[in-house]
């Protein structure tokens, strides 16, 4: 059941503001997504291993060394909010 | 030559013998989005440097260099991959002022090869949507008819090519996003294998679905543009290692001996148009007579593909979104005094404000998936599923060379039809979305008209890098499809 209460939880772990209107839109819909999505659970998947990507590929090793792809003034250029090559936000501590 | 209907192939053949320059060219379809785009809205924004562009390539061409294998071929992109110094805002207000500092490797290989970018496509909003009306920037229109979607999400690639704005461009798919827009615009859509085009630079969905891939004209030209984007990255991991075919130059449309596999489970499908039915059936007869073997396969598990692709992607898509953050770059909500702030509520505002609607649907339901107590029923389960569609894929790839299927259940639908009930827009993707699941190549090529005279395509897949059949097939199907020589009415 996806409640009122659920809503705010969810929303709360995604970090992401909903309005009250939005709250009771979803409500609704995720509960009609999830009520046709739950069908998989008849699928009978005893012993499978979830696959979490396509194809069995090797993992690519390079060598550990230090190279500049970028200097600080252009990774900081799209900063919303900025104190020389500082990113401002809120107090975190 | 005509400059519009010509063929990525012709006109680099062009450019590179200084039949034409780039130049003239890049400026021929400038003269063209000026004066259509008005009509689809498939362009958000322009380069502004591409006459010039074009005049170093020019230069350089002058001087004897080879430019590349598609010398002054005016491409679009899509919003969804990085252009340096040209915004890139995967359709989205959360990312409006993005510009990034770096290209796309797909982007990058596509101007390494002589390609001038014209701009950027329009799009769903994250590539979430299958109409292009969830786009920050606007619905696109479709070409053959303006009061119907061109598909999604990767709308404005599909609308622009069809209408003959650039003369190729440049998609992402992730469950269909290539191909439905493709079939809903009469153009060659091509997702590859996973792990064929690198995914660096491209804004990240679900990464364990997400592939780029042309759309474009023909068969020849989606063969051509997918041998350069292709290949081996060390800035994707994900990347195979695997040699990239000269798949254009190896095209073979001798059909003889091939078995095409039909899947039992898709020709009963629910609500099927008889348009897009007949439409496969004379794919069917035509390579009959071509002297393919027509076998049947089955795929049972190709039932619960719809619900194991959006729990899979949803889940992806919310870890995936969580970079934006209003800290780094993008939207920040406004706070009067930053330092009075939670910071809770300095992330919930900015995303709040920044998503839209179907973008927080789908982060809504990854979160709520991926949360403690339903991770096993959904995620777990989700992927659980996936292997085993996967396998009855491999299976079938035993019996049969490649797979011919509807795209879509209908053609291009109206704007607004079905916006507001996103489930009917989910199932929609009934057919494209366990080639993303299981990883395998699959692409569109136009083949049918409905009465409404609107295109459709069909799709074929085929096993893991095995690309050239289908490509094969595809251009068996385009020698005699009834959408060759017709272009929507706005061109």
């Amino acid at each position: 059941m996806i409640d009122k209460k659920t809503i705010e939880h969810i929303a709360k772990l995604a970090r992401l503001h909903v309005t009250e209107d939005e709250a009771q839109e979803y409500s609704t819909q995720l509960a009609k997504a999830l009520g046709h999505f739950e069908k998989i659970s008849k699928v009978n998947t005893d012993g499978v291993e979830p696959m979490i990507t396509p194809t069995e590929i090797e993992a690519y090793w390079r060598e550990d060394v230090v190279k500049q792809d970028f200097s600080a003034e252009e990774m900081t250029s799209n900063a919303p909010a900025k104190a020389g090559n500082l990113f401002q936000v809120p107090p975190v501590v | 030559m005509d400059l519009t209907f010509a063929t990525i192939c012709e006109i680099a053949e062009a450019v590179k013998t200084k039949k034409i320059s780039a130049k003239e060219v890049v400026v021929h379809f400038q003269k063209r989005i000026e004066s259509l785009d008005g009509k689809l809205n498939a362009f958000t924004s322009r380069n502004e440097n591409a006459v010039k562009d074009a005049e170093m390539l020019d230069a350089r061409i002058a001087r004897g260099e080879d430019v590349g294998a598609l010398a002054g071929v005016p491409f679009g992109i899509k919003e969804m991959f990085c252009t340096k110094g040209q915004k890139t805002t995967a359709g989205s207000k959360i990312l409006e002022n993005f510009v990034p500092p770096y290209d796309a490797t797909a982007v990058a290989r596509l101007k390494n090869a002589g390609v001038v970018v014209l701009g950027k496509l329009n799009q769903d909003e994250f590539a979430m949507g299958s109409s292009n009306e969830t786009s920050f920037h606007g619905a696109v229109r479709n070409p053959w008819d303006l009061d119907r979607v061109p598909g999604g999400s990767s709308g404005g690639s599909a609308a622009a090519q069809s209408a003959r704005l650039v003369v190729g461009t440049l998609g992402t798919d992730t469950g269909g996003s290539i191909r439905q827009p493709a079939s809903f615009c009469g153009i060659v859509g091509v997702k590859p294998t996973y792990g064929r085009v690198s995914r660096y630079g491209m804004v990240a969905y679900a990464s364990s679905l997400d592939q780029a891939g042309p759309m474009v004209s023909s068969v020849k030209d989606a063969a051509l543009t997918l041998e350069v984007i292709s290949g081996f990255d060390p800035q994707d991991g994900t990347t195979s290692r695997k040699q990239v075919p000269q798949w254009s130059q190896n095209l073979n449309s001798n059909m003889k001996g091939l078995k095409v596999g039909l899947v039992k489970e898709y020709l009963t499908a629910e609500g099927l148009d008889s348009d897009v039915q007949k439409t496969v059936e004379n794919a069917v007869n035509e390579l009959k007579k071509m002297g393919a073997e027509i076998v049947e396969v089955s795929v049972p598990l190709t039932e619960y593909a719809v619900p194991v692709y959006y729990l899979v992607a949803a889940s992806e898509a919310s870890s995936n979104l969580s970079r934006y953050d209003g800290v780094k770059y993008g939207f920040r909500a406004e706070f009067k005094n930053l330092s009075a702030v939670d910071l809770a509520e300095f992330y919930s505002q900015t995303r709040g404000q920044g998503f839209g609607a179907e973008v927080k649907r789908r982060i809504m339901l990854g979160t709520y998936c991926l949360s403690s107590g339903y991770y096993d029923a959904y995620y777990t389960k989700a992927g659980q599923v996936r292997r085993l569609i996967m396998e009855e894929y491999l299976a079938a790839f035993r019996q049969c060379d490649v797979i011919l299927s509807p795209v879509t259940t209908a053609p291009a639908f109206k704007i607004g039809e079905r916006i507001s009930d996103p489930l009917t827009m989910y199932l929609n993707d009934i057919f494209t979305t366990s080639t993303n699941l299981a990883g395998l190549p699959g692409m569109s090529v136009p083949f049918g008209m409905s009465k409404d005279g609107l295109p459709i395509g069909v799709q074929l897949t085929a096993a893991h890098f095995e690309e050239q059949k289908m490509l094969n097939v595809a251009s068996a199907l385009e020698s005699v499809s009834t959408v060759k020589g017709k272009h929507p009415h706005v061109v």
